[in-house]
Order: structure tokens, then C-alpha cells, then sequence
């Protein structure tokens, strides 16, 4: 299944990519489990992505939480919390 | 219901002017104006760039607007919203909400810039002496969306 991924503000910049397309495995449903796959590439992105960070999730382009399911072609985005206003 | 979101300066009389311009129903306008300080944490801000996630912006607050209209009695409502560099005293954002009485506009207006504070995905970024750095989200804008019965952070 293929899941477009999108980096926002500090997020963005600690990892060094805006979007990307990835392949993830079958066992990967929900956002929460596409976090957990990305961290798994170690190094930044298991320090950026970890568990506990003020972390904001959105699918589709609505914020949403971990148990959230995906589907082929979905949009994943992971930023920090807003401060627009 | 209009949402704008534009690297370009707005002009709140004009933006009123056409709100109301074919509504002769309406008896209060209320307007909210966000604006660049110079100072933030204790630093001087030189510069600012608001950066966002196009597509979802529109959507967030499309949605914060329809909220506002489901559960006040209003007749209309704008949000602009700048992104881009911005300097010190430069508008950043403008709520507009049109009633046939003031408490409804009053409070439709309130709701929507708490809720985009919190819900809408912007990013502020300033230029301070000791360096660029990421705006942290306030614990006060959480609070300030609790009073409408709102949950914050991920998810709605």
C-alpha cells in the first residue's frame, strides 16, 4: 500500500523532507502504525516521531489520532502543535 | 462565507464594506484583527514567516465557520489569514461575522480565533537576535478553546 506523507514547520526541518510517496507493509493500518513504521528508519525520524512528543496527526488533510485507519493513496501529515492567529 | 488565504496585506473597511454590502438584514458587524508583535518570549521579533498546509487550511476553516453558523445565529463570516514573511505591525489575520445582533457576532467571532489558534494548521517562525526559531503553541489558546466545550489538540 502506497501512503503520501507530508512534514510540516519544525517537523519539516528536523527531518529534512516536505513529502514523500512510501511503500508501507501490510501489517501497517492506521496513522498511529505508519508513525511506528516511519521510526523504524532510526536516527532523526525515531527521535522526531517518538512516542510522547507534542506530536499532530492529520489524515486526508483532517487531524485526527493514532487509531485512525489508512487506505491506498492516503495522506498522512505529521507537524507540530498550530500557532497560526 | 468566505476563507482567504493570501501572502497579501487585507483592508479591514473594504473586506467589511463588501461582508455587508447586499445585507440590509444586518445590525452588528464584529471584527477581529491578529497583528505582529515586536517582542515574543522575551525576544525581539524582527521578522516572522507563517508557513501552512495548503489544502487542509481551507478545509479547517471552512469547518470552524460552518461550526459557528450551526450554532449561532449569524448571517455571514470572513476569515483572511496572511502566510509568508511578515514584519512587526503587519496584520496576520482578520475574523469578520455579521448578525442581526451583537452577542451572536460577538461570540461567533471569539469562537472562530480560538478555534483557528488551536485547529487550523498555521506555524509561526520568527527571526529573533539569537537566531530563528519555531513559536510553542500556548497553553492559554487550549484554554481559551475549552470554554466553547471543544476538545483540542489531535482529533475533534
Amino acid at each position: 500500500m502506497n501512503i503520501q506523507l507530508r512534514f510540516f514547520a519544525s517537523v519539516r526541518e528536523a527531518l529534512g523532507v516536505s513529502q514523500e510517496t512510501v511503500a508501507v507493509p501490510a501489517h501497517v493500518a492506521t496513522v498511529g502504525d505508519v508513525r511506528a513504521f516511519l521510526r523504524e528508519r532510526g536516527g532523526k525520524w525515531a527521535e522526531v516521531l517518538a512516542e510522547g512528543k507534542s506530536l499532530r496527526m492529520a489524515y486526508d488533510q483532517q487531524m485526527t489520532d493514532a487509531a485512525t485507519p489508512v487506505r491506498e493513496g492516503g495522506e498522512v501529515a505529521f507537524f507540530p502543535p498550530v500557532t497560526g492567529g | 462565507m468566505t476563507i482567504r488565504v493570501q501572502t497579501e496585506d487585507f483592508d479591514l473597511s473594504r473586506e467589511v464594506a463588501a461582508l455587508r454590502a447586499d445585507s440590509p438584514q444586518v445590525g452588528a458587524v464584529v471584527t477581529f484583527v491578529g497583528t505582529v508583535r515586536d517582542v515574543n518570549d522575551g525576544a525581539s521579533v524582527a521578522e516572522m514567516e507563517l508557513e501552512h498546509y495548503p489544502g487542509m487550511t481551507e478545509k479547517a476553516l471552512q469547518d470552524i465557520v460552518e461550526q459557528a453558523k450551526a450554532r449561532w445565529d449569524i448571517y455571514d463570516a470572513l476569515v483572511i489569514h496572511r502566510v509568508g514573511p511578515l514584519l512587526p505591525k503587519d496584520q496576520i489575520v482578520l475574523v469578520a461575522v455579521t448578525s442581526a445582533h451583537r452577542g451572536e457576532a460577538f461570540d461567533a467571532c471569539e469562537f472562530i480565533i480560538d478555534y483557528l489558534k488551536t485547529q487550523a494548521p498555521f506555524w509561526k517562525k520568527e527571526q529573533t537576535p539569537q537566531g530563528a526559531r519555531w513559536v510553542d503553541a500556548r497553553v492559554t489558546d487550549d484554554e481559551a478553546l475549552a470554554k466553547w466545550d471543544m476538545p483540542s489538540g489531535s482529533g475533534r
